[in-house]
């Protein structure tokens, strides 16, 4: 359960960042997911993003919405202010809540239902507005606190643990971005920390909507033959994976790679992605070009990862409502009304 | 029970077709009875559609000050053939009728007991103005004119308000001043002027403004200190955030740089306007949502979740005809229940009813500061009738040394000199915990959950803590109490019989308790300004025999919420309902009144 709290250990040794805190000053609860589950790591990341980039934790904001995703914040960064929102949300509270303060580090954690199915909405419209913030979607093809439904991005043909098939069309959260207009968009591996903590420290400091579509396993639910993740369709496909149909308290599996290598990776639930690193002459500027390049390589059963798209000069929220420079919600009353003297003259025009 | 017209006492009400520029012209044949100093109330009746449908335009003079919609129609002006036979009807026998006669009337469309006045509005436009859209305005001014002639209007008015609103668009004041003459001359050379009603020149209007419900809450939101303003456009609270945007271009942005000490945001919906507005009190903005029913509706799972996660929102529910789509542009107050309990779960929130513009400047501001103290979403409850049409209120006054409460706010200095900060706990004993806001202080940090949390904010799932944290919010609701603004009470201890009503049912009740009091039927009256009731309402329940609740819908919602709320007897509480869509009559409830008297003569 989240309520029970991790014990404070800090070595002596440990290193400190620029603020002279150390990583475990960036660690939040007790996670509560199944051992072994993806988002675990990404939370790992996270802190480790952080407290690489020196933000002081009660300088940031985490939010997010329900599943098993949008647990995790409780789970990272104490002495942040969170926000466990209602389901699909929570880009709607970071609008608003950054509309407040835009002085804060704005970090949304999301899944694949949250973000794709209830949440579509509010997710395609914080990217038209680019808010200024980082945005996480651990993506695993399947409801996990619901047992085991398919996902909007779940793939055609992958079957539930009950053997019903999916027969519709996956949807790729970094293709919609892109062609929404988006500003940043990255996709990792959560077994890959050393491109994933690379990519959310690059997200946290872009001026806009970042997303990071993490693919993050689930080891309880997507553990069988007829998932196109399955240790079968692997073996058929690629290379023979691990067959589990149990959780396993394992190791996070790591994924390392060069880049310009497809590897296909091994999940935990014996399902398989093949990894790809953007070619060098890959164009992360242009819309066109990307959109092609990951259609291409999702036809070919490849899941390119990396930062796909960037465009730093987009102007976010607060640039294109030439809001003042600090945040609204410490501005000075006096300000804000005009008082007395105005009321009686604006009132000339109701007469 | 209807009264004849007479001097500065009748009812205007014009049928014109929407799209045709016909409400500029209303506009200003109400504000020359205003500018002439007699009291005057604008409705417009007017349909969800751009171009081409029936509209309505009435305007209710009254030297003694009744503002509610009349019932009655002494004056009318027939712009539109396709409602001709309807517009006919309505006429008060012993009325008038203007109509264009470029066109001849079939002979059946007639009434022997009404004058009919034929001006040849088109023709004569048609000859003075070259544009076929002048034509077609400038009729709209021709029958101004018309008016005018016809009683008695103060011309120079008439000549200082074209100046006032053309004062930059010569072209337009001389088409517009030609426009009145047409139909003025045409009316003093054909018909004996002025009728037998007429207007008056007096002094009740000082003091006063002509203002719309929406225009004066967006003048409250601005006046609170409102940064934050999310929304979905919906008829009929739409006006709200334009009219605050206006205000704040101008008030709120810096001349020299252009930036804005302010944040709009038009959201994708409702759900996500609500959503906005909690992250924005979260982090320590005053935001608000105008919105009216179906928004209600959308909004009702983050309503829940600002009440059971103690988040301080505005939300202004500007109500127009349910249930589902119903009727957007017509008026009704059938959002009472909705609100009160809005959301799954044990829920309830603060509401406040204004009854005319004035006081949703007012309660706006109060809405702030109520949800700050409270730490809760207030939603106030406003009405087509109310927004979106011109009312004649005092004028508004500010004081300066009004300050904001924002609560219980834990400040950085404050958090610095406190070993820790649990977010829920009761401290004061008065339901109302301390907050933080995001980015103060490290040791003000906590996680806003709307799953089950214990008074220290952690999450729980255990019973105890579990009922802990929501017996508080029951406490809370008490204490809000406190700071609910009280009813407004009209009482002699001579009556037994009792009036309650809501909002704009205000300026129809009064009138009928006049009326019933000319017939000797002497009543106390309270109008319920906010819910939680406070004391003062229940003790009204409990010193009356008999109570007519009056409110504008089909099942007797306030009602209803006095029989859950209170201590009373339901046969105690006779309900009084009116819900077609128009504005309350002073006639239906001195109708209702009487009927039910009668009835228990009878008995």
């Amino acid at each position: 359960m989240s309520y029970i709290s991790k014990p404070k250990v800090t070595h002596p040794g440990l290193p400190r960042n620029e603020l002279g805190m150390t990583i475990r000053e960036y660690e939040g609860g007790m996670s509560t997911l199944c051992a072994g589950c993806g988002h675990d790591s990404v939370t790992r990341a996270l802190v480790q993003a952080a407290f690489e980039l020196s933000i002081p934790p009660h300088r940031m904001a985490k939010l997010s919405g329900i599943g098993c995703s949008s647990k995790t914040p409780a789970y990272f960064l104490r002495q942040s202010h969170g926000f466990n929102s209602v389901h699909g949300r929570m880009p709607s509270v970071a609008t608003g809540a950054n509309a407040a303060n835009r002085d804060l580090f704005f970090v949304g954690v999301s899944g694949d239902g949250d973000s794709l199915s209830i949440g579509l909405g509010q997710f395609a419209h914080a990217v038209r507005r680019n808010l200024n913030m980082l945005y996480v979607i651990e993506n695993n093809g399947v409801y996990g606190l619901t047992k085991g439904q398919f996902s909007a991005s779940a793939d055609i043909g992958s079957t539930a643990k009950k053997g019903e098939e999916n027969l519709q069309p996956p949807m790729d959260p970094c293709q919609l971005v892109i062609s929404l207009g988006g500003s940043f968009v990255a996709r990792s591996f959560s077994g890959d920390k050393e491109q994933l903590v690379p990519l959310l420290k690059a997200g946290l400091m872009h001026d806009g909507f970042a997303v990071v579509d993490v693919i993050s396993p689930c080891v309880t639910f997507n553990d069988h033959e007829g998932s196109t993740k399955s240790y079968q369709y692997t073996r058929d496909h690629y290379h023979p994976a691990i067959f589990a149909d149990y959780i396993p308290p394992s190791e996070e599996i790591r994924a390392q790679y060069d880049e310009g290598d497809a590897m296909p990776v091994t999940l935990h639930d014996g399902s398989q992605i093949v990894l790809r690193k953007a070619d060098p002459d890959y164009d992360p500027g242009d819309v066109a070009s990307a959109i092609e390049y990951l259609q291409r390589h999702r036809d070919a059963g490849e899941i390119v990862t990396g930062l796909l798209y960037i465009d730093e000069q987009k102007p976010e929220m607060h640039a294109l409502n030439k809001s003042v420079a600090e945040p609204m919600s410490s501005l000075p009353f006096q300000r804000l009304c005009p008082g007395s003297g105005a009321l009686k003259s604006l009132q000339d025009r109701f007469r | 029970m209807s009264k004849g017209p007479k001097e500065n006492e009748f009812t205007i009400k014009i049928a014109n077709v929407n799209g045709t520029g016909s409400a500029s012209a209303n506009a200003l044949l109400m504000k020359v009875f205003f500018r002439m100093g007699i009291p005057v109330v604008g409705k417009n009746y007017f349909p969800s559609n751009i171009q081409g449908l029936p509209t309505w335009y009435e305007i209710r003079v009254s030297g003694d000050g009744y503002l509610a919609r009349s019932g009655r129609v002494d004056l009318l002006i027939a712009m539109n053939a396709e409602t001709y036979q309807q517009d006919l009807h309505e006429v008060a026998p012993g009325g008038y009728l203007l109509y264009d006669s470029t066109w001849p009337r079939r002979k059946q469309l007639h009434r022997d007991d009404i004058n009919v006045i034929g001006i040849p509005l088109s023709k004569m436009c048609n000859e003075h103005f070259d544009t076929a859209r002048a034509r077609v305005l400038m009729k709209n001014v021709a029958y101004v004119g018309a008016v005018a002639a016809l009683l008695d209007l103060d011309m120079d008015i008439i000549r200082e308000s074209l100046q006032k609103t053309f004062a930059a668009k010569k072209h337009l004041l001389d088409a517009n001043q030609t426009a009145i003459s047409l139909g003025y001359d045409y009316a003093k050379e054909n018909f004996a002027c002025p009728l037998p009603f007429r207007a008056k020149s007096i002094d009740k209007t000082s003091g006063h403004i002509m203002i719309d419900g929406n225009t004066a809450t967006a003048l409250g939101c601005l006046y609170a200190g409102a940064t934050v303003g999310a929304w979905y456009p919906i008829t009929p609270s739409t006006s709200v955030m334009d009219a605050f945007k206006n205000f704040c271009e101008k008030h709120r942005r810096d001349p020299d740089t252009g930036q804005r000490d302010f944040a709009i945001i038009q959201a994708e919906d409702e759900l996500a306007a609500i959503g906005m507005v909690l992250g924005a009190g979260w982090a320590g903005a005053r935001a608000f949502t105008p919105t009216s029913g179906p928004g209600i509706s959308l909004m009702s799972e983050f309503l829940g979740y600002g009440y059971f996660t103690e988040i301080p929102a505005v939300v202004i529910d500007v109500q127009r005809c349910g249930p589902s789509t119903g009727m957007p542009t017509r008026t009704q107050q059938a959002d009472i229940m909705a609100c009160a309990y809005a959301s799954h779960g044990d829920t309830r929130h603060v509401l406040l009813f204004p009854s005319n513009p004035e006081e949703c400047f007012y309660m706006a501001v109060q809405s702030f500061d109520i949800a700050g103290r409270m730490q809760t979403p207030v939603i106030m409850l406003t009405d087509l009738d109310i927004g979106m049409n011109d009312w004649m209120c005092r004028d508004l006054q500010w004081d300066d040394g009004y300050e904001r409460d924002r609560g219980k706010v834990l400040s950085p200095e404050t958090l610095e000199r406190m070993p820790r900060f649990h977010r829920y706990l009761d401290i004061d004993e008065d339901g109302i915990p301390y907050r933080t806001f995001p980015g103060d202080h490290p040791r003000g940090a906590y996680f806003t959950r709307g799953s089950g949390h214990n008074m220290y904010g952690a999450y729980t799932e255990d019973a105890g803590e579990y009922q802990e944290v929501v017996d508080r919010l029951r406490r809370k609701w008490e204490t809000a109490k406190k700071y609910v603004p009280k009813p407004a009470m009209e009482y002699s201890e001579k009556y037994r019989t009792g009036i309650i009503s809501v909002g704009s049912c205000d300026d129809a009740v009064r009138e009928a308790r006049d009326q019933l009091k000319a017939t000797g039927v002497g009543t106390n009256y309270m109008r319920v300004r906010a819910f939680p009731f406070t004391n003062e309402v229940q003790n009204f329940l409990d010193t009356h025999d008999r109570i007519y609740v009056v409110e504008q819908n089909r099942d007797a919602q306030l009602r209803g919420l006095l029989l859950l709320e209170t201590d009373v007897e339901q046969d105690k509480l006779v309900p009084v309902l009116h819900y077609n869509g128009l504005p309350l009559t002073a006639d239906i409830v001195f109708d209702a009144v009487n009927e039910d008297l009668k009835k228990g003569v009878a008995a």
